[in-house]
């Protein structure tokens, strides 16, 4: 077992990332998509975790400061608008929510 | 120790992340994604930021989490989601899983990435005071604009959950 270098994280976060985007694409829940965002905002965090340990430097880590607080407020907005929007609609599957399309 | 450590949190964190995608239950999936965050803590904790994968647990697991369970509660919706893709979603899940494969792939065959040895480079990332003096000093601007942004984000709930007048709700 070879110690743990950059390209496992890098690798474990590109994973992490590539399973919230099939979230995104696959599901059609509004709730379940939006979980899946956070997992690649997540995915991110730990990339730039890892390249400011390897790399001996702060800015990653302060970085994920800034996420952190800009994923708290985009959750608090968007579920804000995913309950304006089930009031409105009764519904919050992605393929019935299709009122601009025509 | 602490390469198997890591392997246990990657293995755990990814588990649970294809978790989130493949759970139908919203509450099963909201559980699995608390279960990956920790996961991901304990992967900052092998990268030496301890103050960040606290961070993390509080912010994403305490609050995120927390807020989402109860949407899924408030909502309580019908378990009617449709499977099958349009012909353009296969498509674009297609040209997805290909690039991802051709990413993942040259990144375990050719990449590898130009890094000293750990032992080596200070972890910064241990101590509080390091993120002090960043935040205070370089980062000053952008902590304020934070500031703002909280703010602006708080002000936007309001005005978007109060019910207002004469709005044609379905209730």
């Amino acid at each position: 077992m070879t110690s743990a270098t950059l390209d496992h994280y890098v690798l474990i976060s590109a994973l992490l990332f590539a399973i919230g985007l099939f979230g995104v694409l696959l599901r059609r829940n509004t709730l379940v998509v939006f979980m899946c965002l956070e997992l690649m905002l997540v995915a991110s965090t730990l990339a730039l975790v890892a390249f400011s340990r390897f790399n001996g430097t702060m800015d990653g880590n302060v970085f994920v400061f800034f996420i952190l607080t800009v994923a708290a407020a985009e959750v608090a907005v968007g579920l804000a608008i995913i309950v304006a929007l089930f009031r409105k609609r009764q519904t919050i599957q992605l393929n019935e929510l299709n009122s601009l399309k025509n | 120790m602490a390469n198997f450590l890591f392997y246990a949190f990657a293995f755990f964190t990814v588990a649970t992340a294809a978790g989130v995608v493949a759970s139908k239950n919203a509450v099963n999936a909201a559980m699995c994604l608390l279960l990956s965050l920790v996961g991901v803590a304990g992967l900052f904790v092998a990268l030496n930021a301890y103050l960040l994968a606290f961070l993390l647990l509080l912010v994403y697991a305490g609050a995120i989490v927390a807020l989402f369970l109860f949407i899924v509660m408030l909502l309580d919706m019908k378990e009617t989601e449709s499977r099958g893709f349009g012909k353009l979603s296969l498509a674009a899940i297609i040209l997805a899983a290909g690039l991802l494969v051709t990413g993942l792939s040259t990144l375990v065959t050719r990449g590898h990435l130009d890094t000293g040895n750990p032992a080596l480079t200070p972890a910064l990332g241990t101590d509080i005071k390091f993120y002090a003096y960043q935040l205070f000093t370089t980062y000053l601007l952008p902590v304020q604009v934070m500031g703002f942004l909280l703010l602006i984000a708080m002000l936007g709930v309001i005005v978007l959950s109060k019910r207002w007048e004469g709005s044609d709700d379905v209730t």
